[in-house]
């Protein structure tokens, strides 16, 4: 294989290493802007992979999969909401209790669905045109639907949080709820929205892995990959644009080993797969120790609010 | 007239409430458990009969009970250490793998020394790397604030597969039919059993922990620092509290107690290092710790219904029923009990309104 094209390959598999990581980080992304920290990533990926496989397989269409896994997701983020908004518990907790019920869960649904392919997964769809450009073309626009779908919500993310008042407010949620809700912002309302919204872009990530990428079910398949997005979403300082770049960072590393693997390297698979987890670490640490420990965090982030200790 | 329901805050937690959320939700678990159980063409009756005789209907299955119990205690107790000052430790999966790694090295390399040396040898190495696995996000954590729950949880995979690395490959019993096992330990390296059973001396050792922690922790003036150090930093640093070393200290602790539980599972149980030491223990122990409020005595019987639970997954799994119905199971319970929470810190009060 020729230098360039190994260059391609690798940056190719980076783009669809990291778009369910993109997917989840996006979903942490707007749950944390509403002041609300959601450790059940990794738990609602995985419900999400295994309830849209099942839906795929037994519809045969893997758009309606995509539908079962937002909803499964949500349904997830909405358990959170009653626990965290509504009964004021503690989110690392409570985040937790999702990943391992998710975990769980996922495992006992979907035994019977291992081994069984997809009819129709969602397969590479070159743009006409963008996909012939040289280098660029195959690495970028040569890609599944789920793909282009997942930059047109970076930007959806990014214009609404700029541009739009919906945006303000829902950041004001997370900075100083106490604040939005003298300015009349229904706080709980607009916490559970967007914990549940959070949710489901956990839950399409989690059907990225399950109907585009693999695509078949295993358990556990996610791998840490939710932790991963929790990461991400520190690493990217709460903004879409850095968690798109982040995402396809953590997604070259990912690819990278299985690359090295395939082109000959001595190196044992084990170390190779040990990549994300130790690269995750080393960002985030670069991160924080550049910024000496201060972050852009949103200020209430994992404060339940209580109306009555205003 | 309208009722209104009204949410008033408790001035003290409810003492009934602490002990009626984690029945209530181990039963609203199951009930849950139900609902997916007859979704998925199940008889939830069927299935929790056979778990419950399963894990405790017989001698074998009791003492299965105790034998997954105990590597529960331990990491309950460890991760509950670490929880007292905020601190969290997710990480008693990887610490557990690396204090079975550490532990190994010892019977597979110097397989004859002397018995006096080995166990206590074992017993030190696995606490030491364990240690040593917790101590890594504790330093980040304390120089740079990065977020220990992400560095535990990210060690955790990095600890499976290095141990996957050496029995896969260096470690591997060159006799062993290319398995991925290393070599039997030599006797010397078996913790001793209670009788013909399974059960090892290590439950002793989580017994005596216990008492331990209750002592250092409820007892001792460093008990307290951490006691403050967890209820806020602000307050603790102005008393003069060193929270820095606090938080190495509490880590390494931690880690050890998690190390040493994976330790115990090769010597007393396995008798080598192989993949899938753990069912996921660390994760399960973290639910143990919090239904048990940290407290060293309630971790004890948590651990032991946590046991039970893992064992009747084994059970019902030869009926058909995947395993991790129990795992399933136990995360609903954590659901529940951090829902129940706020009962034990508000009171529900129910008054009549006149409609005007």
């Amino acid at each position: 294989m020729g230098e360039q094209a190994f260059f391609i390959a690798i940056l190719s598999s980076a783009v669809i290493a990291g778009t369910p990581i993109l997917y989840a980080a996006l979903g942490e992304l707007i749950t944390e802007k509403a002041g609300v920290t959601n450790l059940g990533v990794e738990g609602m990926m995985l419900i999400g992979a295994v309830s849209g496989f099942m839906a795929a397989i037994v519809t045969g269409n893997s758009w309606i999969g995509l539908l079962a896994a937002m909803l499964a997701g949500g349904a997830m983020g909405l358990i959170h909401a009653i626990l965290t908004v509504s009964l004021r518990a503690n989110q690392v907790v409570s985040g937790l209790a999702l990943a391992l019920f998710g975990s769980g869960l996922s495992g006992y649904l979907g035994k019977a669905y291992i081994g069984i392919p997809v009819t129709e997964p969602f397969r590479s769809l070159p743009l006409p045109v963008l996909g012939d450009i040289p280098f660029l073309g195959p690495v970028l626009f040569r890609h599944d639907v789920l793909v282009y779908l997942s930059w047109g919500l970076v930007l959806t993310l990014w214009f609404f949080l700029k541009r739009t008042r919906a945006g303000l407010f829902l950041q004001a949620i997370g900075e100083n709820p106490g604040a939005a809700d003298s300015l009349g912002i229904h706080v709980f309302g607009v916490r559970y929205l967007y914990v549940i919204v959070g949710g489901m872009l956990c839950g399409v990530g989690g059907a990225y892995l399950s109907l585009a990428s693999a695509p078949s079910w295993l358990e556990n398949m996610t791998a840490g990959r939710g932790w991963i997005a929790v990461a991400l979403v520190i690493f990217a300082l709460w903004r879409p644009g850095r968690a798109l770049v982040g995402a396809y960072l953590f997604g070259g590393i990912d690819a990278l080993g299985f690359h090295l693997q395939a082109a000959g390297v001595h190196l044992s698979h084990f170390f190779l797969q040990m990549l994300p987890y130790i690269f995750t670490i080393t960002v985030l640490t670069v991160v924080m120790a550049k910024r000496g420990g201060r972050l852009a965090a949103p200020g209430a982030l994992g404060l339940p609010y209580d109306r009555e200790e205003r | 007239m309208a009722m209104t329901v009204k949410f008033e805050k408790r001035l003290n937690p409810s003492v009934a409430m602490n002990v009626a959320v984690p029945l209530l939700s181990v039963l609203a678990a199951f009930l849950l458990g139900a609902v997916f159980l007859t979704l998925t063409d199940r008889d939830p009756v069927e299935v929790y009969e056979t778990m419950f005789k399963g894990a405790l209907g017989s001698r074998y299955g009791l003492s299965e009970t105790i034998v997954k119990a105990i590597p529960l205690m331990l990491c309950a107790l460890g991760i509950s250490a670490a929880f007292r000052m905020q601190l969290w430790n997710i990480g008693a999966e990887g610490q557990f793998y690396m204090g079975a790694f550490a532990a190994s090295a010892l019977p597979l390399k110097f397989p004859d020394l002397p018995a006096i040396l080995m166990l206590p040898g074992m017993l030190v190495l696995g606490c030491l790397a364990g240690g040593l696995w917790g101590l890594v996000p504790a330093v980040l954590r304390a120089r740079w604030k990065v977020n220990e729950i992400i560095t535990t949880l990210m060690l955790n995979y990095v600890a499976i597969l290095w141990v996957d690395y050496l029995v896969y490959g260096p470690w591997k019993d060159p006799k062993g039919f290319n398995f991925p096992l290393s070599a039997k330990f030599s006797a010397t390296a078996a913790l001793p059993t209670f009788g013909d059973s399974r059960i090892h001396v290590g439950l002793l050792l989580a017994v005596l922990l216990a008492i331990l922690f209750w002592i250092v922790f409820e007892k001792s003036r460093w008990g307290y620092e951490i006691k403050v150090i967890g209820s806020s930093e602000q307050a603790a640093r102005y008393a003069g509290m060193d929270i820095r070393a606090n938080v190495y200290k509490v880590m390494l602790l931690s880690g050890a107690v998690c190390g040493l539980a994976g330790m115990a599972e090769v010597s007393g149980i396995v008798g080598r290092l192989q993949p899938n030491l753990s069912p996921g223990y660390g994760y399960t122990a973290i639910i143990v710790a919090w239904i048990s409020k940290l407290n060293p005595a309630a971790i004890l019987v948590v651990a032991i219904l946590f046991g039970a639970l893992q064992v009747g997954g084994f059970f019902v799994q030869t009926t058909g029923v995947p395993a991790s119905v129990a795992s399933m199971l136990q995360g609903a319970v954590l659901f529940f009990v951090v829902g129940g929470e706020f009962l034990t810190k508000y009171r529900i009060v129910l008054s009549r309104k006149e409609v005007v």
